[in-house]
């Protein structure tokens, strides 16, 4: 199906050059900024949040933690991220100020020594508690940091989808692109498709579960990472989110991560 | 009733012919079928107990395939703004390479330090900017302390640097996916060799000894066949003073060739190291029948024969020797059925078949091509003479021969226990092979190609995260590299010792294990937290972190030294960590396992072959004497020839463990066609001596001519890249021409001796 779709856009290149181009780039911005502003908004949030790694024969790993949300307006959201399991790591903590342009910056907590310790990396592309989920996988959805292509309509599952091609602007990305199925009525990523830097298939995401809340804001409970060269994957589950619980931008200051439990 | 049928087939030429070729091409249409498989597998059964460690530890670990490339400036200098930014160049290049996971190098390196409250991870060298002599100090003092990289992928005394390229294999058409990997290596490294002509480059690692392995065996079809072919060409023209009769055996040997290679494709059988000398060997053997038929046909029409009358001649003498000698060869070949080595299996069943199809086409197509061929008589009275004073020789120092050659096989049989089972991979290509080259360059110059993978169980999830584990770990780590065999260990108590330090402002005093269970497993929080792509806690702990692997880098070492480390860890861990479990497990395991295992189930159907050789020889010469004293020549030249091999290398690969057994059943050829001719003269009442005489005479030049093809054919094998084919070529040649000399020497001292004329006199008066 995406080979057709492929063939057909690449056709569509050879007799329609400058013109068509120009709306599929016009029109993929159009359809992820509506996804970006139908998100707007949600303010604050608090979940608790299950993950179990896979390798490929199938043996499991589970950890658990709490995430703490809350929305920036005009800069990148800041989450806090606090391990329950294994129990060996509880109370550890993981500050995060996402930026869409610079480097994010992240902060690192860890009760046994009571030290908290500002990581400086470059390492997004890396895999977030190795999962099989990375770091930009996880942080924020911003506009800046992609560019994009509209390729399409395709079915997906009961829905329409459109088929979004975004490619990241950083060069320290773990990707050549992403492909996403975006669901037309809710504007709801419902799979993606990740390619390495050699352009070959990396990972697929698979999106279920999603649940309205606050009459307006669309969340996934099931998120399916699966690596298509290793054949491990990672689920994602999210088992309760609650909205507006009044967490401030002081709980997400460095002092914050200590305090937390 | 031999004659009735053979007579038959040269009565309906057309038929038989029509019939031949109909064979040929339904067989040969299988050559579509036919593929070439290089991966180290091949080598090993699926239940092989160490390759079931093998995958046990790659289910628990991530799978470790690669391609390490060796960086080597002539002036033996890394650290230059130069050589590192070709090596940062080649490391962006790599990850280009198809199935790529992972890139390695000193430059995209993460190195952590703690400026403050800061923990500062970055590329060892960074990208922007030109670097100054103070920063290019900075990385090579960080670059040779780190246990990391050091002898790993930089030389400790920074004169070669190394990139290693992580691999996941999708496994449908490995050969293709090996070939693409090399293919995009190797042109990235001639595109920087252009630009800096003063650095060498070497390739190496799993993926570039699989190609190695696939690229030999081409390598081996394209140069040893045309070999094989111009040798026997020329034998085959000289000996037999015809060129029609050497047309006719290419006949033979064509379509012997095809059908077996096309059986081989319908059998789905691949071409492997080892199968790539089917066509060979088969060659070599189908030579044999032809030159029999006709020899005797040649004699036949000397005699004064009509040319039909010469075939019918030559088949009713030929029928039997042939099928005998045939069934017999394809029992030797047959025995490889009972190696560990699937591949060695297949070259035993390939040439098994391809042998008695062989033996069928020289039965049925070979004389009807006889017929239609112009053939003259040969008659060579110097040969003749040659072999009159041989026998007469043999007979009168019969004496003198039993005694030297008793005295010999006694010697060889002492000589026998100088050789050693060694099997190692590395090994097995010829010093000129460019594998072998780039891992000897590699092993003597960074690190050794050759390694052991060591997982050590806590059994308890988290485990690895207590202190006395942990401790466990690096006093195993310790003894590793302790021992004289061990070049460098990848632990990851190395690892915790560098957080340890990382969290404590680069504290050198903090450089050591961390003191609780929590502080471990928020360490490896942390460091999992700052892993680059592509790269995961996994190939060091397993999911549940209930264990953790170690790697022990080695030099090339011999499998018996190999094994030895293997069970003097396992002691270690015995004696001083009884609660742990350790397994241990590497493809260079699996090979220094195999030669043995090899061994002993060869060594175990060696005697079942022999007594079934024996019992054929028995029932077709008639004689139970005669069957015992056959045991003499199938015995004595194995003997001789390993005893000689242990004088002279002493190391006994895989490949030559099955050479006693594969050898048995073609030298039983020689000694069959003397012993039935020396039947057939004692049953018309001639004396011992007449009867030795009158063998010498009729198979003598035969037996010269079959031993001078088969030494030339597998002697051929000795120019393949691969020791395991030379030394199996070389080996096979010696015993087979140590057999003629058995055959021509011993054979008749002993009948003259055992097989004695109970009337004295009529002994003294023939000498």
């Amino acid at each position: 199906m995406l080979k057709k779709l492929l063939s057909v856009f690449w056709l569509s290149l050879l007799f329609i050059p400058a013109a068509a181009e120009e709306t599929d780039l016009e029109r993929g911005l159009a359809i992820a900024t509506e996804q970006k502003n139908r998100d707007r908004g949600w303010g604050d949030s608090e979940s608790n949040m299950l993950m179990v790694l896979r390798t490929a024969q199938g043996r499991e790993s589970v950890r658990r933690m709490r995430t703490l949300a809350l929305e920036v307006e005009g800069d990148g959201d800041k989450s806090l991220t606090i391990f329950d399991e294994p129990l060996d790591v509880r109370g550890s903590a993981f500050l995060t100020h996402s930026h869409p342009t610079v480097e994010d910056d992240q902060w690192l907590y860890l009760p046994s020594v009571r030290r908290t310790r500002r990581i400086a990396s470059r390492n997004k592309s890396g895999p977030f508690m190795a999962s099989e989920f990375a770091y930009e996988d996880m942080t924020s959805f911003e506009l800046e940091k992609f560019r994009f292509r509209y390729l399409g309509d395709e079915k997906c599952g009961e829905l329409t989808c459109f088929v979004l091609e975004q490619i990241p602007v950083d060069t320290f990305s773990g990707y050549s692109k992403i492909i996403a199925w975006i669901d037309q009525e809710h504007y709801r990523v419902q799979r993606a498709e990740y390619f390495d830097r050699k352009d070959a298939l990396l990972k697929t995401l698979t999106v279920e579960d999603y649940r309205l809340y606050l009459d307006q804001y669309w969340r996934p409970h099931k998120l399916t990472m699966h690596n298509q060269q290793t054949g491990k994957s990672t689920d994602l589950i999210l088992e309760s989110i609650n909205f507006r619980t009044g967490r401030t931008a002081a709980d997400f200051d460095v002092a914050a991560l200590e305090r937390a439990r | 009733m031999a004659p009735a049928w053979t007579d038959k087939f040269i009565r309906y030429p057309t038929i038989v012919l029509a019939f031949c070729l109909l064979l040929v091409m339904v067989l040969s249409a299988g050559l579509g079928k036919l593929y070439f498989r290089g991966d180290y597998r091949i080598f090993f059964s699926e239940d092989n107990p160490q390759l079931l460690a093998f995958e046990q530890m790659q289910y628990e670990f991530n799978k470790s395939d690669n391609m390490l490339i060796g960086i080597a400036p002539r002036d033996r200098k890394i650290f230059t703004p130069e050589r590192l930014e070709l090596i940062r160049r080649y490391t962006e290049a790599a990850w280009q390479t198809p199935y790529s996971t992972r890139v390695d190098s000193i430059t995209n390196y993460q190195h952590t330090e703690a400026v403050a409250d800061d923990l500062l991870v970055a590329d060892l060298v960074p990208a922007e900017q030109p670097l100054t002599a103070v920063e290019i100090a900075r990385i090579q003092a960080v670059a040779l302390n780190e246990p990391l990289l050091r002898n790993r992928l930089i030389a400790a005394d920074g004169a070669v640097a190394a990139i290693n390229i992580t691999l996941q294999l999708p496994e449908q058409n490995q050969h293709q996916e090996v070939l693409d990997v090399w293919q995009a290596v190797t042109a990235i490294s001639a595109q920087l060799q252009q630009e800096f002509p003063d650095v060498d480059f070497y390739h190496t690692g799993i993926i570039a000894m699989n190609y190695a392995f696939a690229s030999e065996a081409e390598q081996d079809v394209k140069k040893l066949v045309p070999l094989m072919f111009l040798a026997i060409l020329l034998v085959l023209g000289w000996l037999l003073r015809s060129v029609w009769a050497s047309l006719a055996t290419f006949v033979v040997i064509i379509t012997s060739l095809l059908s077996t290679l096309g059986i081989a494709g319908w059998l789905g059988i691949f071409m492997s190291t080892a199968t790539v000398n089917v066509p060979t060997i088969l060659m070599t053997l189908a030579v044999a029948d032809s030159v029999h038929i006709i020899a005797s046909m040649q004699f036949a029409l000397a005699k004064g024969y009509q040319k039909s009358a010469a075939v019918s001649y030559s088949l009713q003498r030929n029928l039997m020797p042939v099928l005998i000698t045939s069934v017999t060869t394809a029992i030797g070949f047959l025995t490889l059925n009972f190696s560990e080595v699937p591949i060695l299996r297949d070259l035993g069943n390939l040439t098994a078949i391809g042998v008695m199809l062989a033996c069928l086409y020289s039965l049925v197509l070979l004389p009807i091509l006889l017929l239609w061929l112009p053939m003259r008589p040969v008659t060579d009275a110097r040969q003749h003479t040659v072999i009159q004073h041989l026998a007469t020789w043999v007979i009168g120092r019969q004496q003198l021969l039993r005694w030297s050659f008793s005295g010999l096989v006694l010697l060889c049989l002492g000589l026998l226990t100088l050789n050693q089972i060694n099997d190692e991979p590395n090994e097995y290509f010829a010093p000129a092979t460019e594998f072998r080259q780039a891992n000897d360059f590699m092993e003597q110059h960074l690190s050794g190609f050759t390694l052991i993978d060591f997982a050590l169980d806590s059994g308890q999830p988290s485990g690895v995260n207590e202190p006395q584990f942990l401790s466990a770990v690096a006093a195993f780590s310790n003894w590793l590299l302790q021992q004289p065999e061990v070049m460098h260990v990848n632990t990851l108590t190395d690892i915790m010792k560098r957080l340890n330090k990382n969290m404590h402002q680069d504290d050198p005093a903090f450089y050591r294990l961390p003191e609780s269970r929590e502080e471990a497993a928020q360490y490896l929080l942390m460091y999992e937290m700052s892993l680059p792509f592509g790269l995961d806690l996994n190939h060091q702990l397993n999911i549940d972190k209930s264990a953790t692997k170690l790697t022990a880098t080695l030099y090339n070492l011999g499998s018996k030294e190999l094994t030895n480390l293997e069970s003097r860890a396992y002691q270690f861990i015995e004696q001083h960590y009884p609660q742990y479990q350790l397994a241990a497990a590497s493809a260079g395991l699996m090979f220094a396992h195999i030669g043995e295992r090899n061994m002993a189930s060869m060594l175990k159907t060696l005697p079942l072959a022999l007594i079934l050789i024996s019992v054929i020889l028995i029932f077709s010469l008639g004689s139970l004497k005669l069957g015992l004293i056959s045991l003499i020549p199938n015995l004595v030249p194995a003997i001789v020839g390993f005893g000689v091999w242990g004088l002279m290398i002493g190391e006994i690969n895989l490949a030559l463990s099955v050479v006693a057994g594969m050898s048995l059943g073609i030298i039983v050829d020689d000694t069959v066609h003397f012993l039935a001719k020396y039947k057939h003269a004692r049953s018309e009442g001639l004396a011992t001596e007449r009867a030795v005489s009158y063998a010498f005479h009729s198979v003598g030049r035969a037996l010269c001519i079959t031993t001078l093809v088969l030494v030339c054919g597998f002697g051929v094998l000795i120019f393949s890249g691969f020791r395991l084919n030379s030394d199996m070529g070389l080996l096979t040649a010696m015993i087979i021409l140590i057999a003629l000399i058995v055959d021509l020497l011993f054979l008749p001292a002993c009948l003259l001796h055992l097989d004695k004329d109970k009337d004295k006199s009529h002994v003294e008066e023939t000498a």
